[in-house]
This record gives structure tokens, sequence and C-alpha cells, in this order.
């Protein structure tokens, strides 16, 4: 016999007891993971940003464009490597429900410096040379039912009416944390448009994408950037895409600390539901751990199998949970996909996870054994029977 | 009759438990010495201390002041771990209750005490085989606790006290809780161990029918250890 075994026999003795904890604690770990997931999702776009791609924005805000005439400036600046240049287009598909991420941008410019984003040489080709054309995520086009060579109308919310597109391309990720459901088109379509109906937009972009040599000077290339618009007619604000990404979260930035808060909590509710069983566990066990004693086991043998218990019962939840994850986050995901383009499961939850289960384990079998392991054994042994 | 070497030495001893602000005394200035191969029972009334001073020299309690020595060993002296080991090598318990581990079959139960053992797992199994033979449980041993009677889970206990081949054996009325016949059989095993196996009982016990299957009785009244009953009963 091995004492692995009584762990596991003394851990069914209450089958029901047993069971409700376990589920307890799978139920409080698939929460855990996929509260943990929803954070990750709502940065997935900071950390799937580039170290080496800028943003160059208006200074006053986003929703005032940039004269297209810069790019040839930001090219000419010192550690520019490539510049290209989109428009939020912020159009909507039949319903505002259907929200998605809809923009023009320059595409030969755009997407050398998006090497994540790939599309099938073919598709490229016509999406190319079609002055209406439109590329849109894999997940996204799913999402509609759409295929290759659809007219897809979108109703223009920032750019009035109703604008017609060919879906030429379908991209896909080059790996599970790119965004598969952004749709853009070409920025010449939409400012031949505009220039046709004598608009403001005319001739101006919503920002410019640039690409730097090295990551370790974008912030001497951010600052060039903008001394050289300093005092022009539109100056600007030059950033890290990860920082201009981050700006559009700092908003929600408490609704993410509340939920970080609330898987905190979940935790500790665990915790106490676990300390609790393990607590009258010990507590019916007092006149066997007396036996034990006299038979000459030592304190960490009791303090083992008290331990050995509760990690025994929390883990088996916490694996359930972490397997149960998966799954769940894929049906969030698919629900979600519109809020959280990217939602996946990252292995830092699964840490966090295993790490969360050992610290409930600990902390619910300190107690129990501390007491076990103090009480006289001929106190203890008076209790049997 | 050639004398025996005494195994078991108590001097003085005393032992006192505190209630609140009240001192009980329990045990006051005893003296004992048995003999090795020494079947004694320990009789008396209830509270007068029987368990209490079987527990001092079974070293898992104790004493407030004097001297226990067994087997040339001061235990006494012992710190808590060297207690604990000594206790592991030289003390077979049997308790009222038999006190199994109820998820433990018998064979498991019997192995218990030789898990802190350097012994192999085949060595084990051969000590725990033989201890189930001697109490005539071998056909039983993949049986739990609770499929067992009374006297059997008894003799599960006698087994487990005796595989690691101890120097004496403690028992706290160890048919107090038996009907007749299940009785018998555990205390004709205890004659067995003591005559055929030459062990050394000390054996509390309310019933004078087991006092008598022992070579010796010694009485405990208020505390004060006496070759003969204080008062009838
Ligand atoms: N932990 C304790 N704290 C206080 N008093 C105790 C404690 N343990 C035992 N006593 C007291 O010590 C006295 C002797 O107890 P002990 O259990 O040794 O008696 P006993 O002779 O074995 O009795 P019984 O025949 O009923 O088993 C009793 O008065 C009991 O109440
Ligand atoms: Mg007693």
């Amino acid at each position: 016999m091995h004492i692995l075994k009584l762990i596991f026999k003394n851990s069914f003795r209450h089958k029901l007891r047993t069971f409700l904890t376990i589920l307890g604690v799978t139920v409080a770990i698939l929460a855990f993971g996929l509260l943990r997931t929803v954070v990750s999702a709502w940065y997935a776009g900071v950390e799937a940003s580039s170290a080496t791609r800028l943003v160059t924005r208006n200074a006053v805000s986003l929703v005032f464009p940039l004269p297209l005439s810069y790019k040839e400036k930001i090219r000419q600046i010192e550690g520019v490597k490539g510049v290209s240049y989109g428009t939020w287009f912020g159009g909507i598909y039949i319903d505002e429900k259907n929200f998605f991420a809809n923009y023009s941008m320059e595409p030969r410019t755009y997407l050398a410096m998006y090497p994540e984003i790939i599309i099938p040489d073919d598709q490229w080709n016509v999406f190319l040379r079609d002055r209406k054309g439109a590329a849109a995520g894999k997940k996204l086009a799913e999402r509609f039912g759409w295929k290759i060579g659809d007219v897809i109308t979108l109703k223009g919310t920032i750019f009035p009416g109703n604008w017609d597109f060919v879906l030429d391309a379908i991209y896909k990720g080059r790996d599970d944390t790119v965004d598969e459901t952004a749709f853009f088109f070409h920025w010449d379509y939409l400012n031949e448009t505009l220039k046709k109906a004598g608009r403001s937009w005319t001739d101006k972009v919503g920002w410019f994408l640039i690409e730097i040599e090295d990551p370790d000077i974008a912030a001497e290339v951010s600052l060039r950037i903008d001394k050289n618009f300093k005092n022009s007619l539109a100056e600007t604000l030059t950033e890290t895409e990860k920082a201009f990404q981050l700006s559009f979260i700092s908003m929600t930035e408490a609704i993410v600390i509340a939920i970080r808060l609330v898987s905190f909590v979940i935790i500790f509710i665990i915790m106490a539901v676990v300390a609790n069983t393990m607590a009258m566990t010990a507590r019916e066990r007092i006149g066997e751990y007396a036996i034990f004693k006299t038979l000459g086991f030592r304190s960490f043998h009791i303090a083992g199998l008290i331990l050995g218990e509760s990690l025994f019962v929390t883990m088996l939840g916490a694996v359930l949970g972490i397997l149960l994850t998966f799954p769940a986050a894929a049906l969030f995901g698919k629900e979600l996909s519109q809020y959280f383009p990217i939602f996946n499961v990252e292995r830092e939850t699964i840490v966090l996870d295993i790490i969360a289960a050992l610290v409930v384990a600990f902390v619910a079998a300190l107690f129990p054994a501390w007491r076990a392991i103090h009480i006289r054994i001929a106190d203890g042994l008076r209790r049997v029977g | 009759m050639n004398k025996k070497p005494i195994i078991v030495e108590i001097r003085n001893l005393c032992k006192t438990y505190q209630r609140g602000s009240q001192l009980i005394p329990v045990l006051q200035d005893i003296d004992l010495d048995i003999d090795e191969g020494e079947f004694l029972a320990l009789m008396g009334p209830s509270g007068s201390g029987k368990t209490t001073l079987l527990n001092l020299v079974a070293g898992i309690d104790k004493a407030d002041y004097g001297s226990i020595r067994i087997g040339g060993v001061e235990i006494t002296a012992l710190a808590e771990t060297e207690l604990a080991a000594w206790r592991a090598n030289n003390v077979g318990f049997i308790f009222q209750f038999y006190n199994l581990i109820p998820v433990l079959t018998a064979f498991e139960n019997v192995e218990l005490p030789l898990l802190l053992t350097g012994l192999s797992k085949g060595e084990r199994r051969t000590h725990v085989e033989t201890a189930l033979r001697v109490v005539n449980l071998a056909d039983r041993m993949d049986h739990y606790p609770g499929e067992l009677s009374g006297g059997q889970q008894q003799r599960v206990a006698i087994a487990r006290a005796v595989v690691t081949d101890p120097t004496i054996l403690v028992a706290d009325e160890p048919t107090g809780d038996l009907d007749r016949d299940s009785a018998n059989d555990v205390l004709e095993l205890m004659e067995r161990l003591v005559h055929e196996l030459g062990k050394t009982i000390i054996m509390v016990t309310h019933d004078p029918r087991a006092a008598h299957k022992a070579h010796q009785i010694k009485h405990l009244d208020k505390g004060v250890l006496n070759a003969h009953p204080q008062a009838d009963f």
C-alpha cells in the first residue's frame, strides 16, 4: 500500500461532499478562466500590435483628419522605412447590431506592413485591380456567410449613402492572435467618391501607418514626426501601434479592473468552500490522525495526508474546469465575436488557473493540518469510538 | 521459576490534569516493575487513571514527574520525534474500539506500522501475512473493517500491534466492546502471544474474567496502585 492510495481512498469517503466540492472548484476555475480570457481578449489588439509600427493621427482627436500630403514628408524622416494610410469608414451592414471594424486604406503599402494578414495570391491580384474591391477576415465572412464575389452594401455613418463593395478577398491570420473580423477596401475609392461630391475629407486620411527600422528608435522617430508638423494647420500625434490600441481601451479600463476583481473574488469564495470541506473532513478524522500518531507517524505524515487530499480534490476540479474552459471559450468567442475578435484561452490563463488551484488547496489544508498536528494524541484517541 | 529480566520500570510517576483552575491529580507516585513475558492486568474503577497510566507507559502522553524505563530506555527523557520513532519500534497498541482505519483493508491496516520501517514491499507482505495467520485471519485480509465482526476487527488490531515485533503490548479494555465468545477468542490470542511468542502485555480491563487470564492483577484506585483491591467489587 502506498500513502497515495490512502489519500485517494480518503478523498472519496464522503462521495457527495467530495463531488460537490470538485464541482465547485470546476465551476470556479471555469468562471475564472473565462473572465481572464475576456480580459486578455480585451487586450488582444494590443498584444497583436507590432513594436515596429507607429500610428500618426491628428493631435486634436482621431475624428479630425490629416492631409495626404504629409505622407511624403513623413517618408523623408530619419528612421522611417515605410508609410501607408487609412481612414475609418464606420459603415453599418444591414443593422447596427452587426458591428464590425471597417476602414479604407492603401492596400499595397498597408498590407506590406502586416505580414500577419494572409491573402491568397489570386484573390490579392483581383482585389488590387478592383476599384470597388474589398477584403474581409475569415471569421467575418463566416459570420455572414459571405463568399468571394458577393456584393456587400454598407450604410455610411461618417460618409452618408449606401456603399457597394465586391468581396474580392478573404484573409486569414498567420496565427490565432490575428483579428479575422475586419473589413477593408481601397482608400482611393472613398476619396474619389468624396471628391465627386465635393466633401471635406477629400485628400485627407484618418491616420498614417509608419514602419520603422528598429523598435528601439520608436520614441525618437515619433518625436521627430510630431516636431516636423509642429505649428502647422494639423499637428500630429505619433505613438506606437500598441499605445494607439491602448488609447481605445483606456476608456473601458474600469470594466477590465472590475472583471479582474470578480475573477479573484471567485477564487476567494472557492477557497472558503474547499477550506470548509477540509475542516469538516479533518475534524471527523481527528481520532484517526491520533491513531496514526500513536503508531509512530509524524506530523509531516499527517499534514501530508490532509494536504494531499486537499490537493487531489482541488486539482481534480481544476483540471475539469480547465478542460471545460476551451469548449466554453470557443462558444463564447463565437457568440461575442463582434465585441471580441480574438477570444483565445491563453497559456497565461491556464497557468493562473493552476496557480489559483494550488493556492486554494494549500490554504484550505493549512488550518485543518495545524489542528490535527497540535492535538494531543491522548485527547485525539478519546474521540474514537 | 527463574527470574526474568525487568522490562518496564516505573518510579515515582505523577500525572496531574488541569481543568480550568482546578488541578486533578490522576496518578500519584506510582512504582511498578514488569518482567519480560509478563501478562499484567490493570483494574480499577472508572476515572482511576488506568488509561492515563497506560498512555504514559506507551509513550503517547507526558508525565509530570517520575521515570519510565522500558527495555533500558528512559522514555520520559525522549523528545517528541524520538518518542514517535520509539513507539513505532517498541509498542503495540490494542484499543477498546479496535481503531482500524475504515478505508483500508485488514491487510493494509496491519501493514500501516510497517510503512515507517525500511522494509521492502515483499518483506512487508511476508510480515503482514504472518501476523494475520497468528490471529487466524489470513483468509480475511482483503476485507474492510466494516465487513468484519467486532472480534475479527480486534484480532486485526492485534495483528497490527504485533507486526512490528514490539517490546511491549498495551491493551486498553480490549474486550470491552465484545460479546463473551469474541472476548474469549481475543483473550486466548493474547495468552498465546505471551506463552508462545514471549510477548509482554499490559492490559487495562474492567472484566474480572479477562483479568483472570493474566499472570498478575494490579489495582489502581484514585491514582494509587495496589496489589489488591481497596474495596470489594
Ligand atoms: N485531557 C484531560 N484533561 C482533564 N482531565 C482528564 C484528561 N484526561 C483524563 N482526565 C481525567 O483523569 C482521570 C483519569 O482518567 P482515565 O481516562 O485515565 O481513567 P480510566 O481509569 O481509564 O477510566 P475508564 O475506566 O473510565 O476508562 C479522570 O478523572 C479523567 O476525567
Ligand atoms: Mg480508560
